[in-house]
């Protein structure tokens, strides 16, 4: 027996992608809010994407190609394990591409590639609530979003200002959603948050731990919390990328040797490669992608 | 049981549920597009698009409301017998199905709690035609501006001015349906 | 030149051949079982099986032997399992009355009617490592005498003959299931009590431990603590009656509480309920001073803010399955976070020190 036929299309039954399916599009017709649905045991841990997982289950169809990514890298060992798995219970095609893509799972990161209509960008979040941390109590934050009250929410970045002369958060950054709902766009860093508002693919955000799923429809309004005079800044690190020379995407900065030395590099690895195979090369890379493998 | 009510579900429902749902998202993620559905073939005056919205959302879970010219035994015997979702009165109803005339006066259904603002109803409104020329649509999940031919206006811009609570509609006709989530700012033209 | 680190496919492959090898151990050395696990590692798998939520103990040796002995791990595999069965039947309520006990102690009555049965206990054993079992652990039979045909009536059940203890209130609602609806807060004693049930042993026993301590005092005494068999009925519609589908092994456990009365309730005393699958009886034990603690609203006590009496601070964090899925995740890449967190430092240990030197 195939592992398709052991299990059921995308490893989840029918009805438990009705449900997750029901909290999705109530997701999407209230943009911002997190809707609280029966997540259920998967077979890899909590913590893990378990949210992502389940999302992408209940959206996938026979005909779709998927890509996944932890930290911008399609080949992280955790991308590859998700990756795997809709491989073994969905049969989907996968790519590394995102302009290929139709579904797209993803932790910590927005692909540089600007997204299309037609596409889905499934985030894995391990805490839902952008005010879990200022107040653990959810009973009192279901209150404070019912009410519109995110005074806590403003005081801390307010604190952070006085304390230090800026805002001290550097991912996992809130954003106020069509001027409503407070959201929590997941650990991606604050250098992603401009793509979050206004993008032509739905994007769809699941916590499999703490129950919730949320949306951003395409060409939804986002917005970075910020103050007049302090206004929000996406910010990365000053290079460019060492093997493709982008001077504008997401670096990691990697250590190459005890004396101190590091590169940076792309962390969206298909778009550098992309780059690359394009001609584009930096410092330490060479124009070909074939380079990069092992 | 009517001998009709056992035919017309889906014959691969982890495939066929999979398309249909895609095309539900993609309906209520952007207002004002139409999309083609298949997989059912459900009793009349039931649609091709809503049947295979009940089939792919509704369940045992989920109380559905049945409108006055579709709360007929063959409808009811096809709900009941493919999904087992009950049958209930417009209030207590998750999902309610029937043409505009049926399902008004809209404010009988569930809006969701200020809390709990998904705990709200979803309409599927069977259309005569459906079209993307009428009213004017603005709101998360459209660029700029959309439109789409809807019974009415006042009743969609009294839905708005709940938000966030309010409930979400499918606009059907024959295989075809649109999305009009609570979120959607509509203006006559 | 610098080359990315690839092959995490390879890498997962060869871990998992590796972890396979290292599962199996030295092959001098005979195969464990799973009959041998179930039969002799019985309370790992009474472990597994309650705060897996599945009474199947040849499925959690399976689990137990997979998971190399880790048993969060065969918990964690036994949940995932489980989720995956579909839902034939709901049972009627197990009569804990009609338990076949192998074990029934009191801690409120000398002697009482069913006897105080003692049962296959560690309590009495001096904890003096047994060096013959590391030899063979061949026993000779234990005793045995006849079951007594007495009912085993429980204590609560003597006390409430004279108003001396709270009644509960019976009902034939369907209980919620907690793995089939997001928890919402504040939450009913019925899903409090299956989420304490399958709830992490360890942070269980110290929640109860901390109430003892005085966080959330409760003044409990056992007043019966109960193993045993009970049949699972259930009802068949066709059939018209209720019938017979197995029998599971339980831990019950009531506790007494010393209650002064409230402004609306008279002095009685109340109770703490615990009900664990299998002989798990410091669980049983540890659920029932828990579950007495939350009780604190509906018997107008004092919410003296102790850990044991905050209905989401137990319920939130009680599964070990979430916990320990959250607390590992942390090793996963974060890579992306930290470096934004780096450019954070750099920036503001520049300016700190720029303002520094400037002050000088």
């Amino acid at each position: 027996m195939t592992d398709q036929t052991a299990y059921n299309f995308a490893y989840l039954d029918e009805q438990t992608k009705r449900m997750i399916r029901r909290a999705i599009l109530k997701g999407v017709a209230i943009p911002g809010y997190q809707v609280p649905f029966a997540s259920r045991e998967m077979p890899m841990p909590y913590g893990w994407g378990t949210g992502g997982v389940q999302v992408t289950a209940a959206c996938l169809v026979p005909e779709d190609r998927l890509k996944v990514i932890d930290q911008g890298a399609d080949d992280t060992t955790n991308a590859v394990s998700i990756r795997r798995f809709f491989q073994r219970t969905a049969g989907v095609a996968v790519t590394e591409a995102t302009a290929e893509a139709s579904v797209i799972q993803t932790r910590h990161r927005i692909p540089e590639t600007p997204l299309t209509e037609g596409q889905i960008l499934v985030y894995q979040v391990p805490i839902p609530e952008p005010l879990r941390f200022l107040e653990p109590r959810e009973t009192e934050t279901r209150k404070m979003h019912e009410l519109e009250d995110y005074g806590l929410m403003h005081v801390k970045l307010y604190e952070d200002i006085s304390r230090h002369g800026q805002i001290a958060t550097a991912y996992d950054y809130p954003v106020k959603v069509e001027g409503r709902y407070v959201m929590d766009p997941s650990p991606i860093p604050k250098f992603d948050n401009p793509k979050l508002g206004g993008n032509a693919a739905i994007q769809l955000f699941g916590a499999g731990r703490e129950q919730r799923i949320y949306a951003l429809p395409p060409y939804t309004q986002a917005i970075s919390l910020d103050f007049d005079d302090y206004p929000f800044a996406a910010s990365k690190a000053d290079h460019a990328c060492d093997l493709c020379a982008a001077p504008d995407s997401y670096l990691d900065e990697v250590i190459t040797d005890d004396q101190g030395s590091r590169m940076f590099v792309c962390s969206d690895t298909d778009f550098c490669a992309s780059r690359r195979a394009a001609g584009h090369s930096g410092p330490m890379g060479t124009p070909s992608a074939g380079a990069d493998e092992e | 049981m009517t001998p009709e009510a056992l035919l017309g579900g889906f014959t691969d429902a982890p495939r066929q549920s999979a398309r249909a749902f895609r095309a539900a998202l993609e309906a209520m993620a952007r207002p004002g597009t139409v999309w083609a559905v298949d997989g059912a073939t459900p009793p009349a005056p039931l649609s091709v698009a809503a049947g295979v919205l009940i089939l792919t959302l509704c369940d045992g879970t989920t109380p559905l409301h049945l409108g006055r010219s579709y709360d007929l035994p063959v409808v009811r015997d096809w709900v009941t017998f493919h999904t087992g979702a009950p049958l209930v009165a417009a209030k207590d109803a998750h999902f309610a199905c029937g043409t505009w005339a049926d399902l008004m006066p809209v404010d009988r259904f569930a809006i969701g709690l200020p809390d709990y603002p998904d705990r709200a109803a979803t309409l599927i409104v069977e259309m005569p035609a459906l079209t993307t020329q009428g009213q004017r649509l603005t709101g998360p999940g459209i660029a700029t501006a959309a439109h789409l031919g809807l019974p009415e206006t006042a009743a969609f811009r009294a839905n708005r001015a709940l938000f966030p609570q309010g409930f979400d509609t499918y606009l059907t006709c024959g295989d075809q349906v649109a999305g009009l989530p609570r979120s959607t700012i509509v203006e006559a033209v | 030149m610098y080359v990315a680190v690839k092959g995490g496919e390879k890498a997962i492959d060869a871990a998992h051949a590796w972890l396979a090898e290292e599962r199996r151990g030295d092959t001098s050395v005979a195969e464990l079982s799973v009959a041998q696990i179930r039969q002799q590692l019985t309370l790992a798998v009474n472990r597994v099986m309650a705060e897996g939520s599945l009474y199947d103990p040849d499925l959690a040796a399976l689990a137990i032997k997979q998971a190399r002995g880790d048993l969060i791990e065969a918990i964690f595999l036994i949940r995932a399992y489980r989720t995956t069965l579909p839902r034939l039947g709901v049972s009627t309520p197990v009569e804990t009355a009609q338990m076949a006990v192998c074990r029934r102690i009191s801690a409120t009555f000398k002697d009482l009617p069913g006897g105080q049965i003692l049962g296959p206990t560690f309590d009495y054993t001096h904890r003096l490592l047994d060096f013959k079992l590391a030899a063979e652990g061949e026993v000779p039979a234990a005793p045995t005498a006849p079951a007594g045909q007495d009912a085993v009536p429980h204590v609560t059940t003597m006390l409430n003959r004279d108003g001396l203890i709270q009644t509960e209130a019976e009902g034939n609602a369907t209980p919620p299931d907690l793995t089939r609806e997001p928890m919402e807060l504040p939450t009913s004693r019925p899903l409090r009590l299956q989420a304490i049930t399958r709830g992490d042993e360890g942070f269980i026993l110290s929640m109860a431990y901390s109430t003892q301590r005085g966080y959330g005092r409760t003044h409990a005494f056992v007043g019966e603590l109960r193993i045993g068999t009970v049949a699972v009925e259930m009802d068949i519609p066709e059939l018209g009656f209720s019938v017979e589908i197995g029998e599971v092994e339980l831990t019950e456990c009531e506790t007494v509480n010393q209650f002064k009365g409230s402004k609306t309730e008279p002095p009685q005393f109340t109770r703490g309920y615990g009900l664990v699958f299998g002989q798990t009886e410091r669980k049983a034990i540890a659920m029932s001073l828990v579950d007495r603690a939350l009780r604190w609203k509906e018997l107008g006590e004092d919410n003296t803010g102790a850990p044991a009496q905050d209905e989401e601070f137990v319920l939130m964090h009680a599964d070990n399955i979430q916990a320990t899925g959250f607390l590992e995740h942390i090793k996963l890449p974060h890579y992306v976070d930290f470096q934004a967190e780096l450019e954070l430092v750099r920036k503001l240990r520049r300016e700190a020190l720029a303002q520094a030197e400037a002050a000088e």
